[in-house]
């Protein structure tokens, strides 16, 4: 019998759920390697070199390379570990996030101080304001 | 007889540790933040307690995908600030109690709760933060702390029951060791938040003004509040919640005795991405 899975219907949400964290497990701790350093100088000084070493599928090596954030997260990447690519970047959590939503960054960061995104018509997939 | 004194709950955005660390604290939008916190930090020097139980959630930091334990209590006899990737906060060291962590984990665990046990680990902003908003900036943190993870990164945490519960546990753990140790729990994370996707950035203060009324009011009806609520309502990230109850379980009210006072609370949005709560509750027997 399959999981019950009810968060399913919830717009714009991927929930790092067992079968994503399977899916992602090499994408995640690619991220994970970038906490040292040495590993940051080296994945900077060559992408996709340093991709190649990791057991990742090439979908999720191209996603990385792109920063598309959304496209890794489809891919099983959870958003703490993909921190780590952003902090690589220099990139703080407020631009990160907001880059998966298809605002500018002053846009995004607009919205937060206007107190955020509404829940109004955020609950469910097709649901009307 | 140790027991326990009061509970604090507070987010633990990591934009508010950077905040602090560089010096930030005065410009326009963190004001309103760090305001929120000056009674508490008055409050804390007024009631420092012997030590604190902090329950708290790691982000990918001392626990990567290898090891994902549900429950995991800190044991060791120190715990150093993290490096997440900006380099480690500019913070204390994390003196641990080493007697009474091994003291709970071994009462929780007969009580049915199977918690990890972890000797060595790096803490991240979930523990660091809540020290720099209720202690300041000081040279050392002003006593020691068990701190206490909770996995909140892969879906599912524990549920909000099993945690309301396991903070009753705690307490029965606390109250049985010998030593008159005051300890504060505090229930770290949330608000409202959602990190990830084109949903990022979602608040709802109706949800997160009601949460803070029945975990006052009504902890035991609020702990049945199912996973899904939390991540619809108050976005994926908001599940952080769940921790609180862990806390709050752990009062005198929930165990038979007294009401707790409601010594202080807060709310605003936004900080980074987040809506930032906190509350503190005194015990009363």
């Amino acid at each position: 019998m399959a999981l019950h899975k009810p968060y399913l219907d919830i717009p714009g949400t991927t929930i790092f759920d067992a079968e994503q964290s399977r899916k992602g497990y090499h994408l995640n701790q690619f991220c994970m390697s970038l906490m040292k350093a040495e590993n940051r100088a080296r994945f900077k000084a060559n992408e996709r070199a340093y991709l190649d070493e990791w057991a990742m599928t090439e979908e999720q090596k191209q996603a990385v390379l792109a920063r598309d954030l959304n496209w890794c997260m489809r891919l099983g990447g959870n958003i703490y570990f993909l921190a780590k690519i952003g902090a690589t970047d220099g990139k703080s959590f407020q631009q990160m996030a907001g880059s998966m939503t298809g605002m500018s960054e002053q846009e995004y960061r607009d919205m937060m101080i206007n107190g955020g995104r509404s829940i109004e018509g955020n609950r469910y997939v097709g649901e009307t304001k | 007889m140790a027991r326990i004194t009061a509970s604090v709950y507070t987010s633990h955005v990591p934009a508010i540790g950077a905040a602090i660390d560089h010096g930030k604290t005065g410009e326009p939008y963190w004001q309103p933040v760090f305001r929120g916190y000056e009674f508490s930090k008055q409050w804390m020097k007024q009631n420092r307690p012997d030590l604190v139980f902090l329950v708290y959630n790691d982000h990918a930091t001392a626990f990567s995908l290898e090891l994902i334990p549900t429950f995991a209590i800190g044991t060791a006899a120190a715990f150093t600030p993290a490096d997440e990737g900006y380099g480690a906060r500019p913070v204390p060291t994390v003196i641990g109690h080493p007697e009474l962590a091994s003291h709970i984990a071994q009462s929780v665990i007969q009580d049915d709760f199977d918690l990890t046990i972890v000797n060595r680990m790096d803490v991240d902003h979930g523990l660091t933060v809540p020290l720099s908003l209720m202690c300041g900036q000081p040279e050392a943190w002003p006593c020691p702390v068990i701190p206490f993870a909770v996995n909140v990164v892969q879906y599912p945490p524990p549920s909000g029951r099993r945690c309301f519960m396991l903070g009753q546990a705690i307490r029965r753990a606390v109250e049985s060791y010998d030593e008159p140790l005051r300890v504060q729990i505090w229930g770290t994370g949330g608000m409202s938040h959602q990190l990830q996707g084109p949903r990022a950035g979602l608040i709802n203060k109706a949800f997160d003004n009601a949460f803070l009324d029945r975990l006052i009011a009504d902890p035991e009806g609020l702990s049945k509040m199912p996973h899904i609520d939390y991540v619809r309502e108050a976005g994926s990230e908001g599940i952080e919640l769940v921790m609180w109850l862990i806390a709050r379980g752990a009062m005198a009210d929930v165990n038979g005795g007294a009401r707790p006072t409601v010594r202080h609370r807060f709310y605003h949005v936004p900080a980074s991405n987040t809506a930032v709560g906190h509350l503190i509750l005194e015990n009363n027997g």
